[in-house]
């Protein structure tokens, strides 16, 4: 049953140390303000999974709060390299991570299995490639019915999903329109689910009759965070700041620019901090 | 004849390479621009597929993410990423992938994984993304890369889609039934896969380009076809659509 709440408590209740934890949306809808919360409340060694670590799990990575990744493409989008991440990689600083890597099919699947509670996803890929010298997960199964060899790795059933979406209503339904990337999957793949939206209304609004929601009983806690995927976009409220995304390469690419960045726009902030990047569009 | 720069000819003589009724799958960056390009000349029908789940997009600007708004808000539908993978491209619905990477060899396998061994890598690159399995279940993939010899190389340092394997019938005993890397477009020249070795060799080279040029270029022995054409230059037309789409995408990242 959804608690609606304050992202403190939240991120509080639902994110230990340790955990494994998927903060999902792909390109769109990158819940940026729950992961500084995450950051400011000091968790360490958690094992992230993302199908795109993003500049999120850049900042998670530079702030020492990563054990292992589990992702399949680690840059940042059409700008270059996520710095944090490679130098984690590279040189092991701020702490060595752990990586576990796949293709985007292999994480789709994955999460998709992990929603259906299966224990493992099947599908045909990872053909020739060298990803299962390097990630024992990656195995093979014999299609029984036709002998047809494929691609089988575990399913994700992360202890918390977090995710942003555009709306929900007093109890918790949870509304999401736009590119939806794997957010149903892991929500429901998961034991616990952080959801922040623009707005809580009183009831969501005139929708085609297959609109996703998520029912208020599949998410555990809700919290109002306008402006909560800056500088990822909520179709309808405000467009990606694509400018932002290649300010981060600067920004990003040495320790002192990006402990400064981290200081004054995330530690010494709050939630309320990402309200100025909300903007409703006229319709 | 116009004056153009080889990124600009890599970029028209990929988008000709695509058809008006074509299903393809766009990566981002150098793909999606020969692809919006395509559709804004001699494929205005053409189905340009992002693996955000967007379906038969028309982008009014290049998007910088595989997933910005102007994909979705241009496109026929959307649907789940998980969905994108399995009803769209496992289930071999995607006549044409486009792909571009970091390294290629001569069969044209690509690396975008690391530069240097894996677990101590001297490079670590963004990764596969959807890379390994855009390439097994397309119809064909075309890709489009910038020559030079850190990127043209003898040998992968690392396999993270496979095209054409070790040559010859490789990649079929791989039980993959799709017909791979059927053109490479850089800003030299056009290759493509010898019918019997499957090595990509040079079939046109663009104006003005040498052989010398290509072969210094590149870090295997290259092999040019019998016949080798020369691609026609951009037409004032193809130059000028590019260029607009190029500067207006240029102010929308500017300004968002």
């Amino acid at each position: 049953m959804a608690q609606i709440t304050t992202l403190s408590a939240a991120v509080k209740a639902a994110v230990k140390d340790g955990d494994v934890v998927a903060l999902e949306g792909f390109t769109h809808l990158i819940p940026h303000a729950a992961g500084h919360e995450i950051i400011r409340q000091g968790r360490k060694h958690l094992t992230l999974i993302r199908m795109t670590p993003d500049l999120i799990y850049d900042q998670m990575i530079g702030m020492g709060c990563v054990d292992k990744l589990i992702f399949s493409w680690g840059g940042n989008p059409g700008v270059g390299s996520l710095h944090r991440f490679r130098e984690a990689i590279e040189q092991g600083w701020p702490n060595k991570i752990e990586i576990e890597e796949h293709s985007h099919a292999a994480m789709a699947n994955a999460y998709e299995a992990g929603a259906a509670g299966l224990p493992l996803a099947v599908f045909r890929g990872y053909i020739g490639t060298d990803l299962p010298k390097v990630n024992p997960k990656i195995k093979s199964i014999v299609c029984p019915f036709t002998g047809e060899k494929l691609a089988a790795i575990p399913s994700h059933r992360p202890d918390v999903a977090v995710i942003h979406a555009q709306r929900a209503d007093r109890k918790g339904n949870v509304m999401i329109e736009g590119v939806l990337g794997v957010q149903k999957e892991a929500v429901l793949a998961s034991k616990r689910q952080v959801v922040t939206v623009e707005e809580i209304v009183d009831e969501l609004p005139e929708r085609s009759l297959n609109a996703v929601v998520l029912p208020h009983w599949t998410v555990s806690h809700v919290v109002e965070v306008p402006g909560g995927a800056f500088p990822s976009y909520a179709q309808g409220y405000y467009p990606r700041n694509n400018s932002f995304y290649k300010q981060w390469d600067d920004i990003a690419r040495e320790r002192d620019t990006f402990h400064k960045w981290m200081k004054d726009n995330v530690l010494d902030k709050g939630p309320e901090a990402f309200a100025q990047y909300a903007r409703k569009r006229a319709k | 004849m116009a004056d153009y720069k080889p990124n600009e000819m890599m970029t028209i003589a990929a988008a000709r390479a695509l058809k008006n009724d074509d299903v393809c799958f766009v990566g981002i960056g150098q793909p999606s621009a020969a692809c919006n390009l395509a559709r804004l000349t001699h494929a205005p029908d053409i189905t340009l597929i992002y693996e955000s789940g967007t379906l038969a997009t028309k982008p009014n600007v290049l998007p910088l993410s595989i997933g910005d708004g102007e994909l979705c808000e241009t496109a026929l539908t959307t649907v789940s990423v998980p969905e994108m993978f399995r009803y769209w491209l496992q289930g071999g619905r995607i006549k044409v992938g486009f792909l571009g990477g970091a390294q290629i060899d001569k069969y044209a396998n690509l690396n975008t994984t690391v530069v240097g061994p894996y677990d101590k890598p001297k490079v670590r690159l963004p990764g596969g993304g959807g890379a390994p399995e855009i390439a097994t279940s397309c119809g064909e993939i075309f890709i489009i890369m910038a020559q030079g010899k850190r990127g043209f190389v003898d040998k992968l340092d690392f396999f993270t889609s496979i095209g054409h394997v070790t040559g010859g019938d490789s990649r079929q005993k791989l039980g993959v039934k799709t017909k791979g890397p059927t053109r490479l477009i850089t800003d030299l020249a056009l290759f493509e896969p010898d019918p019997e070795t499957k090595e990509m060799i040079v079939t046109a080279m663009h104006p003005g380009v040498t052989r010398d040029q290509i072969q210094e270029n590149t870090g295997w022995q290259v092999r040019f076809a019998a016949q080798v054409a020369e691609t026609a230059p951009p037409t004032g037309q193809e130059l000028e659509v590019l260029r607009e789409i190029q500067a207006r995408t240029a102010r929308a990242h500017a300004a968002a």
